[in-house]
């Protein structure tokens, strides 16, 4: 009998519990009709909110988030609904949460994917649904190449980073040898891969290494470097690694400049190694400092994230504010608003945006600037590289 | 292929490979003691190992240190090493035990079937490293310079480091211990017998329970040091560190003879070496499917690891 | 109420009753299970329960989907592990040779392109050959060593396989395989396996499900089921009374291989571009967490393991106590519920009738501690 009563007694409470933990199911939706003023809508954000490639997500859905709340603000009521779909970073789970986000016909515009390999994933779902995109931070070339006529990358390709990182290499750094490594990932391979290209003779080794999480002793490749006399290494991959490699490096006594893209601007790197060992590490961004970012973007940001912006902290706050702006002048289905996207040439605190054909940034607002690491453990603007 | 990269760094390849595989092999220790009593992969021995990493570090920012703090003086030096040793160890080894009391004794008590405790094991490891990934944000943390590595002993154009002989000095120090307790002391005695056959050792009076607890704990001790020496070679940690280097290490217990103490400090050298071989020869992304293809070549023709295996009938 | 709630138990609870209808009953209940199953995608309009189980956050057929190969791989893994008693800690391998043998052969990105290009349907056969082969080329060498000794080889082999889809131009590592044809077919001038809709891929799904069942079920009651019974109680005993333990051995690698390789093969047509990034270790030892949790040895053991371990942490999306955010914490909940339901339940939440038979056996043959 005891036996039997706690058995129904457990299979009520966890009934009990899950129709309890249903009822605070967060984002309900309501369907109640779009009001006037261009109000009702919403707009969402695609990409990594957890997981191990949170941090970029994150900094992107911040920007995102603060420029739609400015706006709401302006209008003095709650006009335009944030929604937030939460991919992981991952190409596996991006379609499924791209069809529940297509599912909610309120949203006409995406800001997102951050990554190249869920923007390969989910994309096509957007673009069947129609839904513009704009990405702030998807680099990798061959997602313009696809005939997507959603799709809009609000900074520059890999093809710009590349020679920006090699024509610092030889002509600010003024480097002889230099080493070039990468993670293997889409975007550290192909970023390596130019910078060799373009360094030609200049390269007197080269390694890969395993990616994020999947390597933590990294001795052979310190080795390699070390022997290999190069006063610079080129490392195509992100942060989590280069911190890693940056304190290994320095306890092996290399006194060389480690040099990377855009996915190495991040406190993150000296988190890891340590302030005194980042110290002079530069890497290249299709960005502009978001020192410089017009307005009080800076000061809004960690008034209401209680942090700094982030890389691409800034483009996604632009990204929001283009889609607003469109919006606001009356494009309040997605057709209208991706008609408005072609023709937008859009003033926003990072840059000017202006779309070509397939989604590209116009290439004559294309900016690559080299940061610095400092001593308070941030990439701090050091010159704008000048590409052509 | 690159022959004469390998040949180059031949030298400073080794001795840097000796030092991770010194580290690989307290850290197999573990694996290697549960799997000799129990006949049980610890799956969640991996996370034990992570405690220690981070136990240190929590007591090291006690001190204020952290990641950018200057290197300590000798004796300042002396006394973080020993706290962090201590902590490590403490938080390693109960670690270990609870995991044991928690996850495989109600087990034990039904006499599952081994599966189960291997399914539990994976339970334990993933419950523990996604609440330590949760809590750190998934960021990784940076290890405050305890020892700065200096080079103490040049031959040719190899440098050894004092952090590498303290790491390999110390593994084989604590392997000499280890090997000593088991086949020279008493409780150590319970242990061969409890692995050699459990159910005659209960009759002949041992303490099964016991025996068991203490052996989970004596592996956690191992991991624990191992932590605090991955601390300090890799200089970073983060929540998947223990999955890493977990593989490595059960590698490395397996290569060697699983169950066999010696057999474990072998593969872990070994591997550790290898890998390093291989990273300089095919590039550092082939390094970890280079130690699983040396596995495969090794168990092919010595089917129980280099040195065979059992605990109990090892030397005794 | 005690007393017939034990009696019921002491005739072999739900499964036993079922036994003790007439076929006609039983067959009307698959039927209807199998319908049930059909209409899971539309389960969000059953009121009140279906708003409970339905996903937030990611699409509710799409999970589904997931649901579906997770199943097909718990399944196959099933054979191994459950029948045969081969401790595979690197199944995922097989799933990346089906997925990757498909990408190659139809995805405008693999080099074979030129020679290739072929349509999702045409690959199938040959992606699944692929798989069988890969289960051979692993088992041939390996199957000699024991218990853990195998799992670990396997462990290395799913490793090596994602090392080298990440690091060889051919597999083209982290760039992956794009536009990877969806499987044929169209409604009304509609495709019926497009992009925005996953409830067809779901069926398709179950229908492949079923169809393993049924051959899983037939292979199980045959001579080849008998014999991996015998190599799985005591595989000595089985060579000394004759049964070819390797051959049978073999087999059990090469249909789990199968099975696995149609879980890939489903999933590059749904997905339509894979990466190394989906094939990690983690993945392998999920699935296998699954099967022993479900109750390995038995067919409806695997499924529901299958099920738990791709809807616990999808339903844990969107789930919030107090303010702190369920999803995070997924993956730590996840394994609680794993230690929670093993200390419980040993033999698995619907074990094999047989193992938890034997089961008692052990459990009343405990040593003193």
């Amino acid at each position: 009998m005891r036996q039997v009563l706690a058995r129904a007694i457990g299979g009520v409470a966890i009934i009990g519990l899950l129709a309890g933990a249903a009822a605070c199911n967060s984002g309900s939706s309501s369907d109640d009709t779009a009001s006037e003023g261009n109000c009702g809508y919403k707009l969402a954000f695609f990409g990594a909110l957890t997981g191990s490639a949170a941090n970029l997500g994150v900094n992107i859905e911040q920007g995102f988030e603060l420029a739609v709340e400015q706006y709401n603000k302006a209008k003095g009521s709650e006009c335009i609904t944030v929604a937030k779909f939460d991919s992981q970073g991952e190409a596996s789970v991006a379609p499924g949460v791209a069809r529940s986000l297509v599912a909610d016909k309120k949203i006409i515009g995406i800001v997102g994917p951050p990554f190249s390999g869920e923007s390969e994933a989910a994309d096509p779902i957007f673009e069947a649904a129609g839904i513009p995109t704009i990405t702030p931070s998807a680099t990798r070339t061959s997602l313009s190449s696809k005939g997507w006529k959603v799709f809009h990358r609000a900074v520059a390709n890999d093809d710009a980073q590349g020679p920006a990182a090699a024509a610092y290499i030889k002509d600010n750094l003024k480097a002889q040898k230099v080493f070039v490594a990468d993670d293997q990932s889409a975007y550290g391979a192909g970023l390596a891969d130019v910078v060799k290209s373009k360094l030609g003779a200049l390269v007197v080794a080269t390694d890969k290494t395993e990616g994020d999480g999947k390597q933590a002793d990294f001795s052979a490749l310190v080795q390699k470097v070390q022997s290999s006399g190069a006063t610079a290494l080129f490392y195509g991959g992100y942060y989590t690694n280069a911190g890693i490699i940056r304190k290994q490096l320095t306890a092996a006594g290399w006194k060389g400049t480690l040099l990377g893209g855009d996915g190495m601007k991040d406190p993150g790197l000296s988190k890891a190694s340590g302030v005194a060992a980042a110290v002079g590490t530069v890497v290249t961004c299709p960005c502009s400092p978001p020192e410089a970012a017009g307005g009080t973007f800076v000061n809004d940001y960690k008034a209401k994230w209680n942090q700094d912006a982030g890389t691409y902290s800034d483009v996604a706050f632009d990204a929001a504010n283009i889609f607003l702006q469109g919006i606001d002048a009356g494009n309040t289905t997605t057709t209208k608003l991706n008609d408005y996207l072609k023709t937008v040439n859009y003033k926003g605190i990072a840059n000017t945006y202006k779309f070509t054909e397939t989604g590209e940034l116009d290439p004559s607002f294309i900016k690559v600037w080299a940061f610095k690491f400092d001593s308070s453990g941030d990439a701090k603007a050091d010159v704008e590289i000048k590409t052509s | 292929m690159d022959f004469s990269g390998l040949i180059n760094d031949f030298g400073p390849l080794t001795v840097t490979g000796l030092a991770q595989g010194a580290i690989i092999a307290l850290f197999a220790l573990g694996y290697t003691l549960v799997y000799g009593v129990l006949r049980l992969i610890n799956f969640a021995h991996s996370e034990v190992f992570l405690l220690g990493t981070y136990a240190c570090l929590i007591v090291w920012g006690w001190f204020g240190l952290d990641q950018n703090s200057a290197p300590p003086s000798v004796g300042g030096m002396l006394l973080y090493m020993a706290v962090g040793l201590l902590a490590a160890i403490l938080v390693s080894g109960l670690a270990a035990l609870t995991v044991e009391v928690i996850a495989y004794r109600p087990l034990r008590r039904r006499n599952a079937p081994p599966l189960a405790f291997l399914i539990t094991a994976i339970g334990a490891s993933l419950f523990i490293s996604e609440l330590v990934g949760v809590a750190t944000h998934r960021n990784q943390k940076g290890v405050p310079p305890i020892i700065l590595a200096k080079p103490v002993v040049t031959i040719g154009d190899t440098t050894i480091t004092n952090l590498q002989i303290l790491i390999i000095v110390l593994a084989l120090v604590m392997m000499f211990a280890l090997d000593r307790f088991i086949n020279g002391s008493r409780l150590g005695r319970g242990i061969r017998a409890v692995a050699q056959n459990p159910d005659s050792a209960a009759l002949m009076g041992v303490n099964k329970s016991r025996v068991i607890a203490l052996v989970f704990l004596l592996g956690g001790l191992m991991a624990g040091i191992a932590a605090v020496m991955y601390d300090l070679k890799i200089g970073v940690t983060r929540y998947d560190a223990g999955f890493l280097l977990g593989i490595d290490a059960f590698t490395a217990a397996v290569l060697g003879g699983i169950g066999n103490l010696r057999g474990a400090l072998l593969g872990g050298l070994l591997l550790g070496v290898l890998q390093n071989y291989a990273a300089g020869l095919f590039g550092s992304q082939w390094l970890h499917a280079a130690s699983f293809v040396l596995l495969v070549v090794i168990l092919l023709f010595r089917p129980t690891g280099l040195l065979g295996e059992s605990l109990g009938r090892a030397r005794a | 109420m005690s007393e017939t709630a034990s009696s019921f138990r002491e005739n072999g609870g739900v499964r036993g009753w079922l036994g003790r209808q007439p076929i006609w009953v039983r067959w009307l209940l698959i039927l209807a299970g199998t319908v049930a199953a059909f209409l899971l995608p539309y389960a969000e309009h059953v009121p009140l329960i279906g708003p409970q189980i339905v996903t937030e956050g990611v699409d509710w057929s799409s999970a589904l989907f997931e649901i579906s190969y997770y199943v097909l791989l718990a399944l196959g893994l099933n054979v191994v592990v459950g029948y045969a008693g081969l401790l595979d800690l690197g199944y995922v391998g097989f799933f990346a040779v089906g997925a990757y043998g498909t990408a190659l052969l139809t995805s405008p990105d693999s080099i074979l392109y030129e020679d290739t290009g072929w349509k999702w349907l045409m690959a199938v056969p040959v992606a699944l050959a692929l798989t069988m082969v890969a289960g051979v080329l692993l088992g041939w060498p390996t199957l000699r060593l024991r218990g853990d000794y195998l799992a670990i080889v396997t462990l290395g082999f799913a490793e090596i396989i994602r090392i080298v889809a990440t690091s060889t131009t051919t597999l083209r590592g982290d760039r992956g395989f794009a536009s990877i044809p969806h499987p044929p077919g169209s409604w009304g001038g509609e495709p019926i396996f497009g992009v925005t809709d996953a409830i067809p891929y779901f069926w398709l799904g179950l229908v492949i499900i079923i169809l393993v069942i049924l051959g899983v079920r037939n292979l199980d009651r045959s001579r080849v089921g008998r014999s991996w019974l015998a190599i799985r109680e005591d595989e000595e005993a089985a060579e000394v009374m004759g049964v070819r333990t390797f051959k049978y051995k073999l087999w059990a690698f090469a249909i789990g291989a199968f099975i696995g390789g149609l879980g890939g093969v489903l999933f590059a047509g749904e997905q339509s571009f894979i990466n190394s990034q989906t094939f990690v270790l983690q993945f392998s030892i999920l699935v296998l967490a699954g099967v022993v949790m479900g109750g390995s040895g038995n067919m409806a053991g695997a499924i529901l393991g299958g099920v738990l371990i791709s809807y616990i942490p999808n339903r844990l999306r969107g789930l919030s106590v107090g303010d702190t955010d369920l999803y995070e914490y997924r993956f730590a909940l996840f394994g609680l519920a794993i230690i929670v339901i093993m200390v419980l339940r040993p033999q698995g939440l619907i074990p094999s009738r047989r193992r938890a038979m034997e089961l008692k056996d052990r459990e009343k043959e405990v040593a003193p501690q």
